[in-house]
């Protein structure tokens, strides 16, 4: 009973999350501001809707590929937002 | 328990749909793109839910192969937008 609490509040705080990034997306003013509302929402959300999966799953080593698969969008995900920010910055509408 | 988990990668869904109405409005490039990743990462977390209510594992796979993709959606639209930029030298 316990794992499936665990379970039900962590998804449930992933989509959260989904919700909060994607109004901050469609919000924030700046282009900069809705690309850190994006990453967070992306590593955030998922990371939560993974930690809250991971009991369900029977064998060790597919909480291990769930894990590998948060890990890759929070790195490709830092990466992008970089170069995102990079592009931003130098298409001139960024605001000091 | 179950019913929660579709319910949930349901919610996620229409989240994701919410989001891209950045990708009509978008001003710039650069949002368009933001609202297609948001569109990966969201399809990356309702594959996971699908492989854990389904209970298969190969599931989780395809989530992975997804999230790899939505990363390299980002990096071609970088690229594309400014070759130059950053040497670029193809």
């Amino acid at each position: 009973m316990l794992l499936d609490l665990w379970t039900i509040v962590l998804v449930s705080m992933g989509v959260v999350f989904f919700l909060a990034g994607t109004v901050g997306l469609l919000r924030f003013p700046d282009a900069l501001s809705r690309l850190h509302a994006l990453t967070k929402a992306d590593n955030l959300g998922l990371g939560l809707v993974v930690i809250g999966l991971l009991p369900r799953l029977t064998g060790i080593a597919d909480g291990a590929k769930m894990i590998f698969v948060w890990l890759l969008v929070m790195l490709s995900g830092a990466c992008l937002a970089q170069l995102v920010a990079h592009l931003i910055r130098q298409s001139g509408d960024f605001k000091p | 328990m179950t019913e929660f988990l579709l319910g949930s990668a349901c919610a996620i869904l229409v989240v994701v749909a919410v989001g891209l109405v950045r990708l009509l409005r978008g001003p710039g490039e650069a949002d368009r793109m933001m609202a297609v990743q948001l569109l990966g990462t969201g399809s990356t977390a309702v594959m996971l839910i699908f492989g854990a209510v389904i209970r298969q594992p190969a599931v989780i796979d395809v989530a992975l192969i997804v999230a790899l993709l939505s990363a390299f959606a980002g990096l071609a639209f970088v690229r594309g937008i400014s070759p130059n930029s950053g040497g670029g030298d193809e």
